[in-house]
């Protein structure tokens, strides 16, 4: 009976674990003023769960990575992050962070699968046969995965700070993390997205020299100036020039340049066809 | 009320107001002596001692009637303490009541300062003594250790544990939400006077480890330094070193301001990923209001202080009545699980049958 799921349904199961640890966390915030980390954490880790099965599943009908186009790379992106979190979450276990990985993860992968469009028409085959392509393709998105996760401690941190210079320190503010230890996680989290995605960078530009008319020039320029953007914020995070909120809010706007590239990118990638997926039938 | 079975017979703060609780608090020498002549009382079958600033209270399960008044006689003659003058302030209970009252205390429910933990270790260490000395049996032990476990039940299912209620630790919890663990902040404490004491004692208990204390005259503040573990700094270098620390705790009588906005910017250039925590105690206020717009900084003065812990207070109380509904139903399981045990106690020999 399971085998007869289709990817989308795995998917949209996945959605409704998210929802449901996003819905269980807001209920117990404004019931009972706290947040409700160990179910959680349950019903992220089963959301993750379903979703690995819906992309493998998806992976097993493209021969391939899902990251045809942009349904597939918000599931990714989303996927991405809660591995993360499942790692790094045991840590922040009784604080927001689960509740702000539950709301991102429902609002990216419902989004994804409410616009039809983001998954219909024709899907461009993005790798041929090369695995190199793919693991380039995959550690792109991961570190945007990464990014995500950084997105939401940046909330956090703008928010402890907020509750902290306005004296709000009640209610749900108190499952905030401590502003040092956001700070921590948020340059590490910074730095490791950054190297990811200049791995990505690196394994792709290996393939592009060998055929630069497979270049697809949008891409790799909005792809380049995303990771400057972020290799940036982190030296000058690093040499104490970008700090606290003003550290906080680049990220996140970087975030928000990073999500909103994906639709221009993929439509280009629709116009601008390399070689090898023309070959393919 | 029969006096036999299970019964706490003590004083404690909501009858005795201090003076009183002076009088009544065992030393440990005295605590000892006492047991020794509650072990020889005769119908005591197990009984144990509960002894903390708030409280002094005796727990017993007995066989008849006269063991509690037996307690009662020996504790007023240790502490040369008039009897008629205890019983008008003593806390005396029976049975179920038992039951229901340690829970209370165990869960904090019943603390002067409510809703506080340290009163939890304090039973169990008074648990504890009772077992090595081998005073517990069947029905304390399972009264205590089950009263243990309701109390923790309290303390997660409910919010009576939450946010502290006095300035000083309220301020120890700021500094918490800013650096998380203390371990490695630096603290300078400005003023050697009772409340830095006091604050700077709350964030020891909290594992701050580097402590340096300034004050208009040096050698009060050497005297406090000796007495906290701490360094001593001199007073006027309280700005130009104001880049070393992560927190200062503001207490002097300076009539005028003592930390600067000026010497807070230079602190923050030279270390500006460091937030800087300031807890200004003082009336007048040491620090310059307008530090608290500086990036990184924080500051919180007494007004401050004691409006959080306040509304603390508040909120804890708001959940009295969700601890009481839990406590009465954790109390009467617990009771019907020890009242055969503790009436087949109570209940006088039976005289052996002759064989017919």
């Amino acid at each position: 009976m399971l085998a007869a799921l289709t990817d989308r349904t795995w998917l949209w199961l996945a959605a409704g674990f998210y929802l449901a640890g996003f819905g269980l966390g807001t209920f117990m915030l404004v019931k009972r003023g706290r947040p409700a980390s160990g179910a959680t954490y349950i019903l992220i880790a089963l959301g993750y769960a379903l979703q690995l099965a819906g992309l493998s599943a998806r992976g097993r009908i493209v021969g391939g990575c899902p990251l045809g186009n942009q349904f597939e790379i918000y599931q990714f992106t989303a996927w991405s992050a809660i591995t993360l979190y499942l790692v790094v979450g045991v840590t922040f276990r009784k604080s927001l962070l689960g509740y702000f990985t539950s709301s991102l993860a429902a609002t990216l992968t419902l989004a994804s699968l409410a616009i039809p469009h983001w998954d219909g028409g024709q899907r461009a085959r993005i790798f041929g046969n090369n695995p190199w392509i793919e693991l380039h393709a995959a550690l792109a998105v991961f570190s945007y995965g990464v990014f995500a996760l950084l997105a939401l401690t940046s909330v956090m941190f703008i928010l402890r700070i907020h509750s902290l210079k306005s004296k709000q320190l009640g209610g749900w503010f108190s499952f905030l993390p401590s502003i040092r230890d956001l700070d921590h996680i948020g340059v590490r989290l910074l730095g490791a997205g950054a190297t990811v995605l200049a791995v990505s960078l690196a394994v792709g530009s290996v393939y592009w020299l060998k055929d630069l008319s497979s270049v697809n020039v949008t891409k790799l320029l909005v792809t380049v100036a995303i990771w400057l953007a972020y290799v940036v914020t982190f030296g000058l995070r690093l040499r104490g020039r970008l700090l606290s909120s003003r550290f906080a809010w680049t990220c996140l706007a970087l975030f928000a340049a990073a999500l909103l590239s994906l639709g221009p990118v993929d439509r280009s990638r629709h116009t601008a066809v390399p070689k090898e997926e023309k070959r393919t039938p | 009320m029969s006096g036999s079975g299970l019964f706490v017979i003590g004083a404690t703060h909501h009858r005795a107001p201090l003076a009183v609780r002076e009088k009544l608090s065992l030393s440990a020498e005295g605590a000892a002596a006492l047991k020794a002549e509650f072990a020889a009382i005769s119908g005591l079958r197990e009984f144990a001692v509960l002894n903390t600033c708030n409280r002094v209270e005796f727990y017993g399960v007995a066989d008849n009637a006269e063991a509690a008044a037996l307690v009662s006689a020996a504790f007023c003659a240790r502490q040369r303490f008039d009897a008629a003058e205890f019983a008008k302030i003593r806390l005396d209970l029976r049975n179920r009541d038992v039951v229901r009252h340690l829970l209370e205390v165990s869960s904090g429910l019943d603390s002067q300062m409510l809703g506080e933990t340290e009163i939890f270790g304090q039973v169990k260490e008074a648990y504890a003594a009772a077992q090595a000395h081998g005073s517990t049996g069947p029905v304390l032990n399972r009264v205590f250790q089950k009263g243990f476990q309701a109390a923790k039940h309290v303390r997660t299912n409910t919010a009576i544990t939450e946010g502290q209620v006095s300035v000083a630790n309220v301020a120890v919890e700021l500094a918490q939400t800013i650096f998380g663990g203390l371990s490695d902040t630096r603290i300078l404490l400005l003023g050697a006077g009772e409340i830095g004491e006091k604050t700077a004692k709350a964030f020891q208990s909290r594992g701050a480890a580097a402590l340096t204390v300034a004050s208009r005259r040096f050698e009060r503040a050497m005297e406090l330094a000796t007495a906290l573990g701490a360094s001593a700094m001199p007073f006027e270098q309280r700005e130009a070193r104001l880049a070393e620390y992560d927190i200062v705790v503001c207490a002097t009588s300076a009539p005028e301001i003592v930390v600067s906005i000026s010497a807070t910017l230079a602190a923050m250039q030279q270390r500006p990923a460091r937030p800087l925590f300031f807890i200004d105690q003082a009336l007048p206020r040491d620090v310059d209001p307008a530090v608290a717009s500086i990036e990184n900084v924080f500051l919180y003065n007494l007004d401050d202080l004691a409006k959080i812990a306040e509304e603390n207070r508040v909120a804890r109380e708001a959940e009295i009545n969700k601890c009481r509904v839990i406590v009465t139903e954790k109390a009467e399981a617990l009771w019907r699980q020890v009242a055969a045990q503790v009436e087949g106690s109570a209940a006088p020999a039976r005289p052996q049958q002759k064989p017919a």
